[in-house]
């Protein structure tokens, strides 16, 4: 059992290096304000932000992420095969592009600020 | 009690001797008549007389008599007549003390100089008698005060008392009246008072002392880390749900603790969906995507360039056309190597391969195998290292993530690039068979084998040809051809070849007589080969001067094919004709060519200097479209056409990769029907082409 978990820590462990880096990479672009990862009720799990401003953001964003989900599903109901779902939600605004990719269990938010993708 | 002699005594003159002396200093001890005696001059005279009765002692013995004094005269002392004596000598005494001296000088401070001190007040005090105690004296003020408090207290105690305090009685004096009486009753003295204490027995000490069996010792060592804390809650868990549903038939629980068990269970596997969840597929994937958008967004005008810019220019120059450069794939990995091969994906158009190697004999180092997509422009989809530097790769048609990878010391391995992991699938080794050289194609075999296994090519500078089976267990390698040297008869003055086999750089199998290829060896000569006839070539057709860099039949046409060579030409055969229809020269080295894939006329060539050219034989038969400079220092090593968009990449040996958008001019479709002119019309249209020059061409 406890190679198993030794195999099985180990394995997460490539994978999360990975995905540190998948996410640093993702913060080197160019205007990239914040990525945050949090779960469905809005509880940020891990930010680029300061802890005041993602709070505030995960839990706009999370409101705003059900209410589109649910949006989706009343489109679903006219429907006979149910199964669509909200896969990804774009917020562009004047300065910025709100990236919210919903998956199962968490919501990985990306602010770019494209005013300065243009500059 | 203090005797202050203050009185003035007369005292005769010559009445000096020292028992005088003695009684007026002690005046208590000494007899008063004595003392009476020396007051008086008149004493002198009993001085014989009283000699007398001490002589007398001596004659009748023994008289009862006092002590006697005897009064000795010094020898010196004046004899005076009994008129002197009588006369009257005053004399004062005072209160002064003799012995304390007048004379004392002592330092002033105050004045800064010795003076005399005379003797205070207290100095000539003598005190001979004082005692410390509770009486009061009678006449005293004290007594006075003390005994009018007494008066006014109460009555009846004093009559109690007063038995007790007789005795005391008698120390006051008894004309003191009922009031001193009364007033002495409650003075404690010293001498009728006492405390009283009693010793009684001290509790004797005892010990008791009872032994027990000692309770029993065990050992206990365990170790504690945050996982074995976690499995030991976790199990601890389990329990604890294991029964709430066993006991869940037998007893009714209540509803708050149903929910208390089940918010337990959805608590516990939110907290391990949650640290699974931060590594799973779908977060990969999510970050993939997200990856991808961010990218996008950053490099919004080149993606607005990719999908609709077109040069206006182009309308204005029929015959030219331009390329606009779009993105440039590179990596901090691969910055030191060369490209060496590049390979779109049959299935995904906006994924290609990137293999990076050295071409440099001197300079090998470990290779690099990327995968870009045309989404995520700014770093690999996947990466491979190899322990060799890469020097072709091929997709396979029907398995897109299978890649096959020739390296420079020979080996191939197959990758299953879905995996994401660095270790082929498959992979040469020394038992199976490898090539002794670099390998500078590989090719996947359309279609399988009749034992269902999938086959590829490889050509390589050992002067081998070779197909690999992918069997269960390992890459089986077998040689096609061999590469002879077919011309040593005719130039036997050269030096000869220090191995008996050519080189062979390159090769192409024919679309639609699968037996046929055509091999590019390092001399210069094309051979036209079969599978079937391992052992001669078909044909060999005069080439080049130099190594054919590349062969490549025309997708369209299947006589026709392109070879370019570092001989600074790029030649079109037909494979039944010995000689070129037609050759350009670029002026350097040609590094790569490619047939587009959309237009059977357009071709693609990449030089040393850095120039990507295009060709339309239908509009230019002698000049390329395009000539254009997409590097400054680096050399351009390979090139190809994307399947789908109007694209081409060109990699550099700064191991850069250069993506490239053709100009409207570039890529005409003389159809009605721009998307899809069928096969037969772009064939029809070649041949056309190439009946101008040579008339076997003749429709």
């Amino acid at each position: 059992m406890s190679t198993q978990t030794l195999e099985a820590a180990n394995d997460s462990q490539i994978n999360s290096v990975e995905m540190e880096e998948t996410v640093a990479r993702i913060r080197s672009h160019k205007g990239v304000e914040a990525v945050i990862i949090m779960d469905r009720r809005g509880a940020v799990i891990q930010s680029t932000l300061s802890e005041d401003q993602s709070t505030a953001h995960a839990s706009a964003l999370s409101e705003l992420t059900g209410k589109a989900s649910n949006v989706v599903g009343m489109l679903n109901q006219n429907e006979e095969d149910g199964d669509d779902e909200l896969t990804f939600l774009r917020l562009r605004s004047k300065q910025r592009e709100v990236m919210i990719s919903p998956e199962k269990g968490f919501i990985l938010v990306v602010i770019q600020n494209l005013s300065l993708v243009e500059s | 009690m203090v005797l202050r002699p203050s009185k003035s005594v007369p005292t005769t003159k010559g009445n000096r001797n020292p028992v005088v002396k003695e009684d007026l200093a002690k005046p208590r001890r000494s007899h008063p008549s004595s003392a009476t005696k020396s007051r008086k001059p008149s004493n002198a005279p009993k001085v014989p007389r009283k000699k007398k009765p001490k002589e007398r002692p001596s004659d009748d013995q023994p008289a009862f008599q006092g002590p006697v004094k005897r009064i000795i005269k010094p020898e010196n002392q004046l004899e005076l007549s009994d008129k002197e004596l009588d006369e009257d000598v005053s004399r004062i005494l005072t209160g002064d003390d003799p012995n304390v001296p007048k004379n004392v000088c002592k330092y002033s401070y105050k004045d800064k100089c010795y003076k005399p001190d005379p003797p205070g007040q207290g100095d000539n005090m003598a005190t001979h008698f004082s005692i410390l105690g509770t009486t009061l004296h009678i006449d005293s003020e004290e007594c006075k005060k003390y005994q009018d408090n007494e008066a006014t207290s109460d009555e009846t105690t004093a009559v109690n008392d007063t038995k007790v305090t007789l005795e005391c009685q008698t120390s006051t004096s008894r004309d003191s009246g009922s009031a001193a009486v009364g007033a002495s009753l409650h003075i404690k003295n010293q001498f009728n008072y006492s405390e009283r204490a009693t010793q009684t027995f001290n509790n004797p000490l005892r010990s008791r002392g009872v032994h027990t069996t000692p309770p029993p010792i065990t050992q206990f060592s365990e170790q504690a880390n945050q996982w074995i804390i976690y499995d030991s809650y976790k199990s601890e868990c389990l329990i604890s749900m294991m029964e709430l549903k066993h006991d869940g038939g037998s007893r009714s629980t209540s509803f708050e603790d149903k929910l208390a068990s089940i918010v337990a269970g959805k608590d516990d596997e939110a907290a391990t969906e949650r640290s699974d969840m931060m590594h799973s597929e779908s977060m990969a994937n999510a970050l993939k995507i997200m990856g991808r958008l961010v990218n996008q967004n950053a490099e919004d005008d080149i993606f607005t360039d990719f999908k609709y810019y077109e040069d206006p220019a182009d309308s204005a120059k029929p015959g030219h056309g331009t390329l606009l450069p779009l993105w440039r794939f590179s990596n901090s990995r691969t910055s030191r190597k060369q490209v060496t091969s590049l390979c779109w994906n049959p299935r995904y158009d906006d994924l290609f391969a990137v293999g990076y190697g050295s071409y440099d004999f001197t300079r090998q180092s470990t290779g690099v195998v990327c995968c870009y997509s045309l989404k995520n422009t700014s770093y690999p989809e996947y990466a491979i290292r190899t322990e060799s530097g890469v020097m072709c790769l091929d997709f396979h048609a029907d398995h897109p993530s299978l890649l096959v990878a020739g390296c420079y010391d020979g080996n191939v391995s197959v990758y299953d690039i879905s995996t994401g992991s660095n270790k082929p699938i498959y992979s040469s080794s020394i038992r199976s068979g490898k090539h002794s050289d670099p390998v500078w194609q590989v090719r996947w075999c359309a279609g399988r084998s009749s034992n269902k296994e999938m086959n590829l090519y490889s050509i390589s500078s050992d002067g081998k040809v070779a197909i690999w089976t992918m069997s269960k267990n390992d890459l089986k390698m077998e040689p096609v051809m061999l590469l002879k040297h077919n011309n040593l008869s005719k130039d036997d003055f050269g030096e000869p070849p220090l191995t008996g086999l050519a080189a062979g750089c390159s090769f192409d199998f024919n679309a639609s007589l699968e037996s046929l290829f055509v091999v590019g060896t390092e001399e210069g000569n094309i051979h036209e080969c079969s599978k079937a006839y391992s052992g001669q070539y078909i044909k060999t057709y005069d080439g080049h001067h130099m190594a054919v860099n590349k062969v490549q039949w025309n997708p369209f046409h299947a006589d026709i094919f392109l070879s370019c060579s570092a001989d600074w030409t790029v030649k079109i055969w037909d494979h039944k004709s010995p000689q070129c229809l037609l050759h350009f020269d670029l002026g350097n080295a040609v590094g790569d060519v490619c047939w587009s894939p959309y237009s059977s006329t357009v071709f693609a060539a990449v030089t040393t200097d850095g120039k990507v050219h295009i060709f339309d034989l239908s509009q230019n038969k002698r000049e390329p479209l395009c000539s254009q400079k997409v590097v400054t220092k680096a050399r351009l090593t390979n090139v190809s056409f994307n399947s789908n968009d109007y694209i081409l990449i060109a990699g550099d040996d700064r191991g850069q990769v250069h993506s490239l958008k053709l100009s409207p001019n570039l890529r005409q479709l003389h159809s009605a029907n721009e998307n899809s002119e069928d096969e037969a019309l772009q064939k029809k249209r070649l041949m056309k082409v190439l009946s101008t020059i040579n008339k076997n061409y003749a429709t």
